[in-house]
């Protein structure tokens, strides 16, 4: 239970720092530590196809990704300028509105019933194969499509040339 | 992995939702305060993420598989969120050379 508690003060203190970094490729190296630990919290609750799947796809290839174009595009020339610090205050202000208004709601709701891991192999591979290519086969084409589109949205934009276009 | 999964059964519900909102919340500042194309799209992330947690988290509670497999379609969105998004910064970047977003007024009026 107590361990819980540690994985998400971690999330939380570096999904902070994500936003607070001067340095784009900080925040992004902080991103990759938040991910990992939402991994944790995957693996806490048996959801172990999930857990998988987070680590290839998020820390391994979206992560990269954002690095990537990091790197390509060379911001290091001119630093982050200065933003007016009313626009500052007035976004923390805006999500803290947000947070306790969530938060308001919550306390409305009441109490809740602790988790508790009724069916061991809830999160694994063999039961969600199962329910995805019975229950939910046409929205997993879908998404090959979606994917499919994005690929090609991609390299169009990529490879148009603005001098000669 | 019996013993791992021990840890989380005196968690309540109430503390997950406290979690993810939290996170989310931070996304949104994120969102809010910053002024380079990129971490607006982490922040972007962030939000997906924490979203991601709180429906695993009712799926457990809840024994019905349903949400994993929603955040399994989540996963596979912003996947391809993420391709042509930063496509598209490239391709500013190379028009005005900058992803700070006060530049972008084009799309104003």
């Amino acid at each position: 239970m107590s361990t819980f508690y540690f994985i998400a003060f971690l999330s939380v203190f570096f999904s902070i720092l994500v936003i607070t970094a001067k340095n784009p490729v900080h925040s992004i190296l902080y991103l990759i530590l938040t991910f990992f630990t939402f991994t944790i919290h995957y693996i806490l609750m048996n959801a172990q196809f999930l857990a998988i799947v987070n680590f290839i796809v998020y820390m391994g290839a979206i992560l990269v990704l954002f690095l990537y174009t990091l790197m390509l595009i060379n911001l290091n020339k001119e630093s982050e300028p200065r933003k007016s610090n009313l626009v500052k205050i007035a976004g923390f202000i805006g999500g803290a509105c947000f947070l306790i208004t969530i938060v308001a709601a919550l306390k409305a709701w009441g109490g809740s019933h602790p988790v508790v891991l009724t069916n061991s192999n809830l999160g694994l591979v063999k039961n969600l194969g199962k329910i995805l290519f019975n229950e939910y086969l046409l929205p997993f084409e879908v998404s090959s499509i979606l994917l499919l589109s994005a690929m090609v949205g991609a390299v169009l934009l990529a490879t148009k040339d603005p001098k000669t276009a | 992995m019996e013993t791992l999964t021990n840890t989380i059964q005196g968690v309540p519900l109430n503390h997950y939702i406290l979690l993810c909102s939290v996170i989310f919340s931070i996304g949104v500042i994120g969102v809010l305060i910053r002024r380079n194309a990129i971490v607006i799209f982490m922040s972007v992330e962030l939000m997906l993420n924490s979203v991601n947690l709180l429906l695993t988290a009712f799926s457990v509670y809840r024994g019905d598989a349903t949400g994993q497999v929603f955040v399994f379609f989540i996963m596979a969105l912003a996947a391809a969120e993420v391709a042509v998004g930063l496509a598209i910064i490239v391709m500013i970047y190379r028009n005005t050379n900058s992803v700070d977003i006060n530049v972008l007024n084009r799309l104003k009026w």
